[in-house]
Parts: structure tokens; C-alpha cells; sequence
């Protein structure tokens, strides 16, 4: 991988209609959607609400926690930029607000465990900061 | 509206999966895998009027269509792509049929090939959710997004990587009766599959299928056409199912509603057969939890109990279970979207009784899948030998 290195972490396509989530997480803040019509919180980010497909969206700040449904310590990367940071874990998150989202988590390996509680941990590594997540210690409760 | 699903494979074509190919065009490999096909069945190349054909990554990204029928030299009355996935192959079977009853045309070649050049990655340009979404935390490629799907399944349900395992054995066992499939003469002990290096955890390297360049093809037809072409027995399409769910896997539906669970019970159901009616299982396998959630969808066992039933039964073509006899993608090869159609082949050579050395007793219907994205599109075809 060698002669990979200088491509740069991938960062987010954001278009207008994720701008705000974007804009949110620079100010770290988790943005996420709610319809006006059926109260169903989104993610990702649409036009349209995925569940009634009313059209009027409502951009709330959401608790930027969650539980941890699966997880995976990736070892080979599928990007070749990511492969230098390996082994690295990403999962998928539970948000308190319903929807699911991927991220990347902080945490050691052993401390994985099915359904942890997580929160938003904002990082800086690449192009643009992205909500990465971490376990809740206890003490923090 | 229940309807019942007419059409007939009277013609099957079936490259050689290899692990680099230097020089050939994916093209090249489709007019191979049609010639084959074609002589298979004994036709005319002017008697296909139906094109179906995948996308194509790099080498013709629009108009495949018209770009295959211009290099084979026909005029099909219809033609598409079918744009899903592991899927494609399958639903390509159930989009002929439907076709030929439509009056659109009478005989229709369903195609996919793929070369693979050594050190030719070929990325496609996205600007969807999951580029944005996803790629940027690290998460890209199959192969994570298929790891956290087994993690949910062992977090949900304690299955363990023994279970997963024993996939990937029995499709390198069945594939040492294949002298096609790319692992023939290296068959993978359990020991061996559960040592090979992690990729992306829980998915060990032999739990992943292995790139390969092939292609297939396959010729359906109407029944009365297929009456009358005798080169082979025909192989009906008896019952079909499919399911779209997701596309991203943080957006998958839980693990036990995925959407194998409605397209496999409906294949059956309009086939008017029980899962023990059987004989093959030709069960899409990329990486061996795939085949997991589908012994599952079937109702082979309850949901999460697949470990025990693989400790319990045999899977080669003589066992209880006859499953991927060619040795399944994990033992054949991944020719990219043409590994989904080597499912079907398979079952069309069982049916047939033509499965030499490996062939089932008594085969009358086999179970075929398809799967694409990530658990996401999914389809089921229920094949049989009689009409």
C-alpha cells in the first residue's frame, strides 16, 4: 500500500439538502430532521420524509447518543487511505431519536459490547470534522 | 394479483472462472459466454430477440444494451439492464419470462461477464448517501458492511464462527467434484477457514468469495418455443420472489427481516412447493453469513438456529441438503455480477441430470438466489425439470 499514501481520507459529498447536518456537526451539534407531518425523526438527511413522504422537514438538535447495534474492526480497508489507520472500528449506532446511522468508534476492542450506550465524539482526523462515536464511561452518567 | 410465471431455459453458457485475464474485454467475454449458450441450445443467433445485460463499471457505463447488440450482432425487440447486484442474474430469469408473457419478444439471452485485470481496481464515481454517508468514516467495500451484518447475527443470536465456518467447508468441498471451480483440488478444513486472517472482523478471509474473472449465460424462452427445441430437456421457471429493502446497511431492516424473508417463502409459495420439496439449494453465497440468514429465510430452521443445522446434516449432493454442488461462489469464483448466475447454471445442469460425478438423485426443483448490495436486493426463483 505503499504508494498509497498521499490519497487523503474521503471526505463527505455534502449536498444542499445536508448542509445543515454538515453545518451542525462544525459546530458540534448532531442535526438531524423531524417531520412535520407523521414526527418520525431522519437520517439521512432527504427532501421527503422516508415514512408518510410528506415534504416539510424540520432540521431539531438531536441528544448525539445512542447504542452500539453491530460492529466491525476492519483490518483491511476498502479505501486505500483508510488502510494506514487499521485496525480501526467502525459500527452502526441506534440514535435515542430512532434512526441509525454509520460511524467510526472510539473505543478498545475489548470494550465492545452489544448495545453499549455511545455519544458523538466529534474528531478532526480527515477533510472535514465527522461524528465519530465512543462508549459513555460511567462516571459521565 | 397471483399470477403464475411461464418460461423455460432451454440454453446455458459458462466460462471458465479464472483469476486475472490480460487482454480480453468484458465484451469479448459476453460474446463467448452467448456463443455458448447458444450452441447449448441449439438455436440460431437470429432467434434471440431478447437482450439482458448488468451494468458495467468502467468499460461501458450507459447504453450496455445497444453497445452488446451491436458487438453480437442482433436486433432484440427488447432489451434492458438489470441493475441488481448479486440479483441480476436471477431477476434477469423472472424479467424474461415476464417479458416473453408481455408479447414482447419470444427468446431472450440473459448475459453477465467480467474480465479482471491484474492491478486494475475500478472504483465507481458515487455521490449517493452511502459515498456520503458512509465512506468518509471508513466504511467502504462489501466486506465491511457484510462483517457487521454477521456481528448483529452472533451479537443476536450467539451463533458462533464455527457455524459460519462449516459454509465455507461444504462449498469447498462440493467444489472438489467441480473441475471448473477456481478452488478445485484445494478444499479448506474448518480449522483452516477459522486461521485465515480476519479482513474485517467477524469475516475471515475464507468466508469471502475470491474475485475471478468469467461470464454466463442463459437462454430463456416460451414453453411452446421450448417444446420444440429438443437439444436439451427445457428447465422451467415455476415461482419467483423478490425484495428491495435498503441500500446502505445502517439503514437494513432487523436481523430477522431482512428481505430474504418474504422473497424466498414467496418463490415457494407461487411454485406450490415446500421447502422440503427441495432438491438444490443453489443459495446466493458471497461471504458465508449471506447463506446464514437464507437456511434461515427458507425455513430450514428457526431464525439464528442455522449453526445447529449445519452441524447436523450433510450439504454435498448426496446429504439431506444439497447445497451450492458447484461449490457455491466461495469454491467457484466471484466473476463479479456473473457469480450470481452461476447459481442458476448449476441448477439447470442438476435438472437437467447433467451434474456428472456430482449429480443429485432424483433432482426436480431447486431453490435459486440472488443477492445484491448488502442484503438489500434480494430474489428467489424456484426451477423445476418438469412442466
Amino acid at each position: 500500500m505503499s504508494q498509497q499514501v498521499n490519497i487523503s481520507l474521503p471526505a463527505p459529498t455534502i449536498t444542499s439538502v445536508s448542509q445543515p447536518f454538515w453545518d451542525g456537526i462544525k459546530e458540534g451539534r448532531l442535526m438531524l430532521q423531524q417531520c412535520d407531518q407523521c414526527s418520525e425523526w431522519i437520517f439521512y438527511p432527504r427532501a421527503h420524509c422516508p415514512h408518510c413522504f410528506h415534504c416539510s422537514l424540520t432540521w431539531k438538535e438531536a441528544a448525539g447518543a445512542g447504542i452500539l447495534k453491530t460492529w466491525s474492526i476492519i483490518h483491511r480497508a476498502g479505501h486505500p487511505a483508510w488502510q494506514e489507520h487499521t485496525p480501526y472500528v467502525v459500527g452502526v449506532v441506534q440514535l435515542t431519536e430512532g434512526p441509525s446511522l454509520l460511524t467510526h468508534l472510539n473505543v478498545n476492542e475489548d470494550e465492545l459490547n452489544y448495545q453499549m450506550e455511545v455519544e458523538m465524539d466529534i474528531q478532526n482526523t480527515g477533510p472535514h470534522p465527522l461524528p465519530f462515536f465512543k462508549p459513555i464511561k460511567e462516571e459521565t452518567i | 394479483m397471483k399470477r403464475n410465471v411461464r418460461g423455460a431455459i432451454i440454453g446455458i453458457g459458462e466460462l471458465q472462472p479464472v483469476r486475472y485475464t490480460s487482454g480480453e474485454t468484458t465484451l469479448s467475454l459476453i460474446a463467448e459466454s452467448v456463443r455458448l449458450a447458444i450452441e447449448d441450445a441449439g438455436i440460431s443467433k437470429h432467434e434471440i430477440d431478447g437482450l439482458l445485460v448488468g451494468p458495467q463499471v468502467g468499460e461501458t457505463p450507459q447504453h450496455v444494451p445497444a453497445t452488446v447488440s451491436e458487438y453480437l450482432g442482433i436486433d432484440p425487440t427488447m432489451s434492458n439492464t438489470v441493475d441488481l447486484g448479486g440479483a441480476s442474474g436471477p431477476g434477469m430469469i423472472w424479467r424474461a419470462a415476464a417479458a416473453i408473457e408481455a408479447g414482447m419478444c419470444e427468446t431472450v439471452v440473459c448475459v453477465l461477464a467480467n474480465k479482471n485485470e491484474k492491478g486494475e481496481t475500478l472504483r465507481s464515481p458515487n455521490r449517493n448517501p452511502i459515498r456520503e454517508f458512509d465512506v468518509p468514516f471508513g466504511a467502504s467495500g462489501a466486506n465491511t458492511s457484510y462483517a457487521l451484518l454477521k456481528r448483529q447475527h452472533m451479537e443476536e443470536y450467539g451463533s458462533q464462527q464455527e457455524d459460519f465456518a462449516r459454509i465455507a467447508y461444504w462449498a469447498r468441498k462440493n467444489a472438489q467434484k467441480n473441475p471448473k471451480a477456481i478452488f478445485h483440488g484445494k478444499p479448506a478444513e474448518l480449522e483452516d477457514i477459522t486461521a485465515s486472517p480476519l479482513i474485517a472482523d467477524p469475516l475471515h478471509l475464507l468466508e469471502i468469495v475470491m474475485p475471478v474473472a468469467g461470464g454466463a449465460a442463459v437462454i430463456v424462452t416460451s414453453e411452446e418455443k421450448a417444446a420444440r427445441v429438443i437439444q436439451h430437456k427445457p428447465v422451467y421457471l415455476k415461482g419467483a420472489g423478490e425484495k428491495i429493502t435498503h441500500r446502505a446497511v445502517s439503514q437494513a431492516p432487523r436481523i430477522d427481516q431482512l428481505p430474504f424473508t418474504y422473497s424466498i417463502p414467496r418463490a415457494l409459495e407461487q411454485a406450490g412447493v415446500s421447502v422440503e420439496d427441495i432438491d438444490l439449494f443453489s443459495l446466493y453465497d458471497c461471504y458465508t453469513s449471506v447463506v446464514a440468514v437464507q437456511l434461515e429465510s427458507a425455513g430450514l430452521c428457526a431464525p439464528g438456529r442455522f449453526g445447529e443445522l449445519m452441524r447436523n446434516h450433510s450439504f454435498s449432493h448426496d446429504g439431506k441438503y444439497p447445497l451450492n454442488t458447484h461449490g457455491g461462489q466461495l469454491g467457484f469464483g466471484q466473476a463479479d455480477l456473473a457469480g450470481g448466475m452461476s447459481h442458476v447454471i448449476e441448477a439447470v445442469h442438476q435438472l437437467r441430470g447433467e451434474a456428472d460425478n456430482r449429480q443429485i438423485p432424483k433432482a426436480g426443483h431447486a431453490l435459486v438466489t440472488g443477492n445484491g448490495a448488502t442484503l438489500s436486493e434480494t430474489n428467489a426463483l424456484v426451477l423445476g425439470g418438469e412442466q
